[in-house]
């Protein structure tokens, strides 16, 4: 296990390090280009060889009932922790919203088996610390690429250890149900993943730009809820004349 | 004088053509389309065994006539849309439509009957640029949000770009384009892109 462990840190300095030379005029958004490329063959190579076949066999010999299930149980443990981060962020009515759907959903959905809420009409929502540090105007920072869990930034990866510090699964005990319930999760979320995962690959001209390109839009756009304000470039058609080339920053405020 | 009168007819036709697709409000027209490929799809067991090539023929005579995809192009280009000659505006629209078509094709292929919730329409009347909202319900995740930024033009409402999950895919090829064009110049995007078109139809036909 420990010599494992170490194969992996020494793969990941090398893929880091080997990786650092080649970016020569990175964008300001992702000053670690070069180490994050290197992350991220790594982990493209994980998901290839471990996380996709298993993801996949998951999706295509667990009836979807089933599957169903199980994205509900865990979507049912988050949301008191959804619901607090909604209130950390002064969102009290979502909030209070997000512990009745627990509530109900734990209860009169068998243990939240059943996500009978969002029929009720109380839809999910998606929080996490993360969000909450953004919503209190932590901009974020450089752009990261994190051994296994993939695309990332500064403010997101800082907030992620308390996600997992209050997540539920933790105080679970004996451990071998906790990690089996671990497990099934990522399997679960990487299996929920297989379409999106091939549509970027189909789409994208270099996915590692297309995907770090379009975490920093999601997480944008889930601190504010959906309501992001607008970031249109019109100067294409509007003012011809050749700006400065900076790429599309911007500075100051969550984004 | 019949001649005359039969121009003046197909005239007065032609004219009235657009200016009833001009009629049709942004979000009624969405909801329209989107629920007709839908069902379509649904219909025909063709596309849903996989043929990709017959979805792309229904995207292509359903979806397409509402895109604006030179707008699209020019957009994802930013600023050097302008320095692109009217030849290469031509191809890289070309180019980035066939992608963009292809890759509308694998969303719609991954689509199984979630619900479909079709927002009111928050916008004046006298408004030439709004986004038409429509949401993804389903159990255990919040709902996915699609927004689709459309402009009026003559020949009636046009998608100028796709907002998924607060991800617009234009401004998501701004970054890819931008590179692409500083280390290879506009050729080389184009050379990048029809590549890679090519590359997919091959995958499609193995």
């Amino acid at each position: 296990m420990i010599g494992a462990l170490h194969r992996i840190l020494a793969l990941l300095a090398a893929a880091a390090l080997g990786g650092c030379a080649t970016v020569a005029d990175p964008d300001p958004r992702d000053p670690l280009e070069g180490m994050n490329r290197g992350v991220y063959r790594f982990n493209d190579k994980v998901d290839t060889w471990v996380a996709r076949p298993v993801a996949t066999a998951y999706r295509d010999y667990v009836p979807g009932e089933i599957r169903d299930r199980v994205r509900n149980f865990f979507a049912n443990i988050a949301d008191p922790m959804i619901g607090v981060n909604n209130v950390l962020q002064g969102k009290f009515e979502d909030g209070f919203f997000d512990l009745v759907r627990f509530g109900f959903n734990s209860t009169f959905g068998l243990l939240g088996l059943h996500d009978i809420a969002s029929d009720m009409g109380y839809e999910k929502h998606n929080e996490d610390f993360g969000q909450t540090f953004g919503r209190w105007g932590a901009g974020p920072g450089p752009y990261l690429v994190l051994p296994f869990l993939g695309s990332s930034d500064l403010r997101d990866g800082l907030a992620l250890p308390l996600d997992y510090y209050f997540d539920p699964l933790g105080e679970l005990r004996p451990y071998h149900l906790q990690y089996g319930l671990w497990g099934t999760r990522v399997v679960a979320l990487r299996a929920d993943l297989l379409d999106a995962s091939r549509i970027l690959e189909e789409a994208a001209l270099d996915r590692y730009i297309f995907q770090r390109d379009a975490y920093l839009q999601r997480r944008r756009s889930l601190i504010y809820d959906g309501q992001a304000p607008r970031e249109r470039e019109p100067e294409s058609r509007v003012n011809p004349a050749p700006a400065p080339d900076v790429g599309n920053i911007s500075p100051g405020g969550p984004s | 004088m019949m001649r005359t009168a039969g121009v003046i007819a197909a005239l007065a036709f032609a004219a009235l053509a657009p200016a009833r697709a001009q009629d049709v409000a942004p979000d009624v027209l969405v909801k329209s389309v989107t629920l007709e490929v839908v069902g379509l799809i649904a219909k025909d067991k063709e596309i849903r065994g996989g043929n990709r090539a017959k979805l792309i023929g229904l995207i292509n005579e359903k979806v397409l006539p509402h895109f604006n995809f030179t707008s699209m192009a020019a957009l994802a280009m930013g600023q050097n849309w302008n320095k692109a000659t009217p030849e290469q505006k031509k191809r890289i629209t070309e180019e980035f439509k066939t992608l963009l078509v292809r890759t509308y094709a694998s969303a719609l292929a991954a689509y199984s009957d979630q619900k479909l919730d079709f927002r009111p329409l928050r916008a004046k009347p006298s408004d030439t640029d709004v986004t038409v909202n429509v949401r993804v319900i389903q159990q255990g995740a919040q709902p996915v949000p699609i927004d689709y930024s459309m402009e009026k033009t003559a020949a009636g409402w046009k998608v100028y770009d796709v907002m998924v999950g607060g991800v617009s895919l234009v401004a998501n090829y701004r970054t890819e384009f931008n590179q692409m064009v500083r280390e290879s110049g506009i050729e080389g995007l184009i050379k990048n892109l029809a590549a890679k078109n090519r590359a997919l139809e091959g995958a499609d036909k193995r």
